[in-house]
């Protein structure tokens, strides 16, 4: 690569493209787009029943409240009312049956929100109430499933747990999370003519809402056309449930024929939209007395919900997480997709691999325990190997393995042997407070699961005064990845960033694109874009070799400038001459990742194009007559590639630390014994403040010379591995509360870790060693 | 009568004939005045995205505080200043120093909370806050953020706070004299329909109205009753705004009390109780946030009664006394007698809280804890408060009181029985806590267990013990042993 001197270039820092309008208040979001004349304002009204036959739906004083402009439910859908990722099991509106509380019974639209959202209060319904299913454990015994077991396994587990010399069982239940990104569901569809719906919506995917706002519609997707231009953060939760909220404005506006605005009030979206996935995490483990596993085998299970949303896929992803660094020669993975009485669960950041790890990292923290040794040293005995014990159990061979350069050298920058002894003696000379202390890894795959998704497009336009005009399939949420994909293209055309514009994401200028999803936005996008640019360069190329008589290879870009054998000019001159000769300035391009394939049926192949690793130590105090906690210093070791932009991948590894350490100690779910969630704000639903972030938070990228593959600049995706690296404060937190007690025992504790948890957790251990 | 509110948008006079009584600030600016700069992430105080600034006539001066727009109702902006995202750029049309910083740092990544911040910490700069972590968290406690994890943003406070400070665009002076001739006028009376929102300014302007009006909802910082509207969508008739009640605002200190005036923000009534007590600095900075305690007011919570209202066990302890008026009558309630049931106070019919006395007792050690899920910006799940007089060796004197236990903050009479006149030693803590099993009941909710409650609430008393005999004994204080 040259030196590059453009401004905003790949690898350069610059900051987020919208930066400047997000602190001025000038960024628009969807509720910010100038009101159309005509508009009116929508609101859901829910069930009140975990589990019940509708009886009767009575909505007139729905549509005699002041202000009402339209009311549908099941029956007013034109189309199917039914949508879903794979399986088409999630009703618009409950037609027969409600299957949990705050389930969508009706839409009502009206002259202001408050009118919309009191009006959706008003409704009578009659229920019949069926028997309900909550939990997990209910479920499991039950047998009631969103979709079938599926097993993954390798050797023969049972029979190396049996014939190990040292062998351990155990359990734990990780809580589920609710996004709250800070903007809430949002959607505003406006009809036009032909019976066209154009829709604003705060999606992931909008091409899966374009398609099912056709289906309820019963047009096609010819007919509909969605835009995004950012989100207020989504985390995983807009992509799949932003798209009913998106098919209930477009219905509502089809049925009254004007503008509708649906924005959820913070409590609906919580009541209303899935989470991450519970769950119960079972395994049994055979080891030698080095702590090296032998055996092992796990029981996932997961609550789903109602539906099968993306539960198949997530699930799934736990699995391949279930071995995170670690060899495991014998594995037996055995997964269930728990259907209960609760919202549909959904995809959120990591997407079943925070949960996979945290039953291997469970298991290793019980060997060590259980052999009186340094978890990290059973950790480095279990890494996989550069050269060999390198295929995981589902037969992908691990060929990019950094962890015996970063392990080593973040064991180093965070003095990890030595405050380990610190901490010792810390907890040795105070009873009050203890300490604890945790190096945790992560090895991530990269590429959706799901092959075929793994696929993007592009759209890029030159106009005739040299500035760029540059369109994807991607959305942007906050991750940056309009700024990381102008600053591709910017690099290829050698001009500066300022000198592109990345528009609004919009299924009528790229069609049939992916989720923006399983942290490959850049990577997919990325490589699109720059194909797109790529083959617009190479018409410029030929057409100035024609035209000022010089080899191909003479034409060079560089700077806003092309160099032309002897002679240069500006970029901008060399795009109008072309222009007045005629060639195309404008391209699409597209990327297909390679390499990859799965069979489901065997579980195995290999379904990811790459892994991202890293690793993070955490140090943390806890009050043993409260259980409060704090984390007091963290280091972070992450493998990123080579960065195109190291600012903005440092602030997703501190942001998906942030959010996963809010999963794992703060933000608990609770609901009643109704299915009611209790916990449906932020008054009682506690994401992080900036006080809850350690004052020493070290965090570094790993320069390992970049991406084995071929990844758009060699960088490596960033979006959620850094979320499982808070797996060591929860791992701290532990080491904290097993040294309130002076023997060993073996400790079994859930997430997220709050107060009470730990508190109780403490009060426990005191309890069994009393025995 | 005057139904129209008068306020400064920026530097611009807006004046709102006869507005809904009860429409926020919030719902103003994104629908009527456009300024969608300003975000709904929760519309009930918790997430700090509608975070703007007023700014208020305090003498010679215009004080600036940050404030969340969504529970707030535009009425009560009479006679203010407001301002928003819009108004921070500079003249020639460049960012402000705090923006600036913000972009310098990558402290935004979707943008969405950034304009909340960026107001909280324009609010914190006006106010010469200093650039140390503790005053930037306290800060930002009200703001929340699900993308960046903080750091880029506490990096950008401390950048913008360690920097000389900007001149800001509007005229201090010019909107000084503006604000004044605002405030010249009658009180604001608002009548949509029988709906209305009246705003006297002194206790004779209040009877009046109350006579008029005797079911009327009293508002002081609008954070409870707020949500009432933009959360459980009550329909209020008649509000009565207790804030521009200059009676109600006093603060008097003599040898022997400190009287705090009902409608004193907590943010002013805060720094004065912990001048005589200081404990309860680092147990008010864990109360709701800036933004909060910029609006709330001490009296607001009292009157509340709610069982987790935090105020409660300190005063219970500290045996604060209210005063309370009817008209013109007056009469002294003991704090420990005026929480009768759930939510039920011995207050009567048009009669308000108009002064809250603390005696200032210096033999009396103190200890507050509040314990909650989240250390920042969080409901107690229990709060306790103990004080004792230790006279050689022997407890002559004990109060504890606790939020979170029972359906009223109470008193522990079993465990005060238990201390008085038993020697200081871990032996009569222990026995005091065991004690606390007569006292309390609790109930599991969301925010802890019964199990829970019972048992950190025993541990607080040990904690107590621990504090008083010298030991640190505050987790969120501790350091890291690289540190140590
Ligand atoms: C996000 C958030 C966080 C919070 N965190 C905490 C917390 O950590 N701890 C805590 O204790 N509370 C907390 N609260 C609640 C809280 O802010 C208050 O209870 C506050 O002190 C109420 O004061 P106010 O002036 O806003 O009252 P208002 O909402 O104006 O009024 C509350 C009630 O008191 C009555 N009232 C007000 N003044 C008088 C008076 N002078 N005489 C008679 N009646 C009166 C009103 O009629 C009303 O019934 C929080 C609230 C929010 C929204
Ligand atoms: S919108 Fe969340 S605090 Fe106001
Ligand atoms: S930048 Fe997205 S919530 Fe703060």
């Amino acid at each position: 690569m040259t030196e590059t001197r453009i401004k905003g270039g790949v690898r350069q820092r610059i900051p987020h493209e919208s930066a400047t309008k997000h602190v001025s208040g000038e960024a628009l979001y969807t509720d910010d787009l100038p009101v159309i004349e005509g508009q009116v304002f929508a609101a859901i009204g829910m069930s009140e029943k975990p589990h019940a036959r509708i009886v009767e739906l009575d909505l007139c004083e729905v549509h005699e409240s002041p202000g009402v402009v339209a009311v549908i439910s099941a029956h007013d859908v034109p189309g199917y009312n039914a949508m879903g990722p794979v399986v088409r099991d999630d009703e618009i509106f409950a037609s027969e049956r409600v299957q949990y509380v705050g389930q969508s019974l009706f839409a009502v639209a009206a002259d202001t929100v408050e009118h919309a959202r009191v009006a959706a209060r008003k409704a009578r319904a009659v229920y019949e109430e069926l028997e309900p299913v909550f939990t997990v454990d209910d479920a499991m015994e039950r047998g009631s499933f969103v979709l079938p077991p599926h097993t993954m396994k390798r050797g023969d587990a049972p029979a190396a747990i049996a014939n190990a010399p040292n062998c351990l069982k155990g359990r734990i239940r990780t809580g589920g999370q609710d996004h709250f990104y800070l903007e809430g569901q949002v959607a505003i569809a406006v009809p036009g003519e032909d019976g066209d719906m154009w829709v604003h919506s705060s999606t992931q995917h909008p091409s899966e809402v374009q398609e099912a706002v056709a289906e309820v519609l019963g047009k096609t997707a010819k007919d509909i056309t969605v835009e995004v231009r950012r989100m207020g953060g989504a985390f995983g939760g807009k992509e799949v449930q932003a798209t009913p909220i998106a098919c209930v404005a477009a219905l509502l506006a089809d049925n009254c024929q004007r503008p509708v605005n649906l924005r959820l009030d913070r409590d609906d979206d919580m009541v209303l939209t899935g989470k991450r996935h519970a769950f119960r995490i079972d395994y049994e483990v055979g080891f030698d007395d080095d702590g090296l596993i032998l055996g092992v085998q796990f029981d996932l299970a997961a609550r789903c919900g109602i539906s099968a949303d993306l539960s198949g896929a997530i699930v799934d992803r736990a699995m391949f997480h279930s071995d995170n660094c670690y060899y495991l020669e014998n594995v037996t993975i055995n997964s269930y997709r728990c259907k209960t009485n609760t919202v549909s669960d959904t995809a959120f950041r990591g997407f079943g691999g925070p949960q996979g790890m945290l039953g291997i990292e469970t298991v290793i923290e019980d060997i060590a325990a259980s052999l009186g040794i340094d978890p990290l040293d059973v950790r480095s005995k279990n890494f996989y190997g550069t050269d060999e014990k390198n295929i995981t159990p589902y037969g992908m061979e691990v060929t990019d393995n950094v962890l015996h350069d970063l392990i080593p050298a973040l064991e180093r920058s965070s003095d990890y042997r030595a405050r380990r002894r610190a901490v010792e003696k810390f907890n040795y000379e105070n009873d009050l407070f203890k300490k604890g202390l945790s190096l945790t890894p992560v090895k991530f795959g990269i590429s959706f699961t799901v092959s075929h998704l793994n696929q993007a497009g592009a759209l890029v336009s030159i106009y005739k005064d040299g500035t760029v005009h540059l369109n994807h399939g991607g959305t942007e949420m906050g991750q940056g990845l309009f700024t990381k994909i102008a600053q591709i293209v910017a690099e290829e055309f050698q001009i500066d960033v300022g000198e592109i514009k990345v528009t609004a994401t919009a299924t009528d200028k790229v069609p049939n694109t992916s989720a923006t999803a399983a942290s490959s936005g850049t990577d997919l996008n990325g490589k699109a874009a720059e194909a797109a640019a790529k083959t617009i360069k190479a018409r410029l190329v030929d057409f100035a070799a024609d035209h000022f008589g010089v080899p191909q290879d003479e034409v060079l870009f560089e700077n806003n400038s092309v160099s032309v054998g002897p002679t240069g000019l500006p970029f901008k001159e060399l795009v109008g001459l072309a222009y007045h000769a005629r060639v195309p300035l404008s391209s699409t391009g597209f990327y297909a990742t390679p390499q990859i394939y799965y069979d489901r049926e065997t579980a195995s192949g290999k379904p990811f194009y790459y892994f991202a690793y890293g690793a993070a130590v955490s140090e943390v105090i806890v009050d043993t007559l409260t259980g409060e906690n704090k984390v007091l210093r963290v280091d972070v070791l992450h493998d990123a590639g080579k960065s195109i932009n190291p600012a903005i991948d440092i602030g997703q590894v501190k942001g998906g630390f942030v959010q996963g350490m809010g999963w794992l100690t703060t933000e608990e779910l609770v609901w009643d014994n109704g299915g009611r969630l209790l916990t449906h704000a932020p008054s009682t639903y506690k994401i992080p403040t900036a006080a809850d972030v350690p004052a020493d938070f070290n965090v570094e990228l790993l320069d390992t010379g970049g991406n084995k593959q071929d990844v758009i600049y060699r960088s490596k995706a960033v979006g959620e591995p850094p979320l499982m690296l808070a797996n060591s404060v929860f791992f701290a937190i532990r080491d904290a509360v097993a040294a309130t007690c002076k023997t060993r025992v073996q400790l079994s504790m859930d997430t997220p870790a709050t107060a009470e948890r730990v508190l109780l957790s403490i009060e426990k251990l005191a309890k069994e060693v009393a025995l | 009568m005057r139904n129209r509110v008068r306020f400064l948008l920026g530097s611009e006079l807006i004046v709102v004939t006869n507005p809904d009584p009860t429409v926020t600030v919030l719902q103003y600016l994104r629908t009527v005045a456009r300024r969608t700069g300003t975000k709904e992430g929760c519309a009930e105080g918790d997430c700090g995205a509608c975070t703007v600034v007023v700014g208020e006539l305090t003498g010679d001066s215009v004080r600036y505080r940050a404030i969340n727009s969504c529970i707030v109702f535009l009425a009560t902006l009479d006679g203010k200043q407001l301002l928003t995202v819009e108004d921070l750029r500079c003249t020639d049309g460049s960012l402000h120093a705090v923006q600036q910083a913000m972009v310098e740092t990558h402290g935004s990544q979707c943008g969405f909370c950034t304009p909340g911040f960026v107001m909280s910490l324009w609010a914190l700069s006006a106010n010469n806050g200093e650039a140390t972590r503790s005053v930037i968290e306290e800060a930002l406690a009200g703001n929340l953020c699900r993308c960046t994890g903080y750091d880029s943003i506490i990096e950008a406070a401390t950048t913008v706070l360690a920097r000389p400070r900007t001149e800001e665009t509007h005229n201090p002076q010019a909107v000084h004299s503006a604000l004044t001739d605002l405030t010249k006028d009658g009180p604001l009376e608002i009548d949509v329909d029988g709906r209305r929102f009246l705003a006297p300014r002194d206790l004779k302007e209040l009877h009046g109205f109350q006579e008029l009006y005797p079911n009327a909802v009293l508002v002081a910082g609008a954070t409870d009753v707020g949500l009432w509207v933009t959360k459980q969508h009550h329909v209020l008739e008649t509000v009565i705004y207790l804030g521009n009640i200059a009676e109600l605002r006093v603060i008097e200190s003599s040898n022997d009390a400190l009287t705090i005036g009902a409608c004193v923000p907590l943010t002013d009534a805060v720094p004065e109780l912990v001048v005589h007590f200081p404990q309860l600095g680092p147990f008010f900075q864990r109360f709701a946030s800036t933004q909060i305690r910029n609006s709330g007011t001490l009296g607001g919570n009292i009157a509340n009664a709610s069982p987790i209202g935090d105020s409660m066990p300190p005063l219970l302890v500290l045996n604060a006394t209210l005063t309370v008026r009817r008209g013109s009558v007056t009469r002294d309630i003991p704090l420990d007698e005026f929480f009768l049931d759930y939510q039920k106070t011995a207050l009567g019919e048009k009669e308000i809280i108009e002064t809250i006395k603390v005696p200032i007792r210096r033999d009396v050690r103190l200890g507050v804890y509040k314990i909650s899920k989240r250390k920042e910006q969080d409901i107690s799940t229990v709060c306790g408060a103990f004080g004792v007089v230790v006279e050689g060796d022997e407890i002559v004197k004990a109060r504890v009181a606790f939020g979170g236990m029972s359906a009223t903050p109470a008193r522990a009479p079993k465990c005060e029985l238990a201390l008085l006149g038993q020697p200081w030693t871990m032996d009569t803590v222990r026995k005091a806590a065991d004690a606390l099993e007569q006292d309390f009941t609790p109930i599991s909710d969301m925010r802890g267990s019964a199990e829970y409650r019972r048992l950190v609430a025993r541990n607080l008393v040990e904690k107590f013990y621990r504090e008083i005999n010298g030991q640190s004994v505050d987790v969120f204080a501790q350091v890291g042993s690289s540190d140590d």
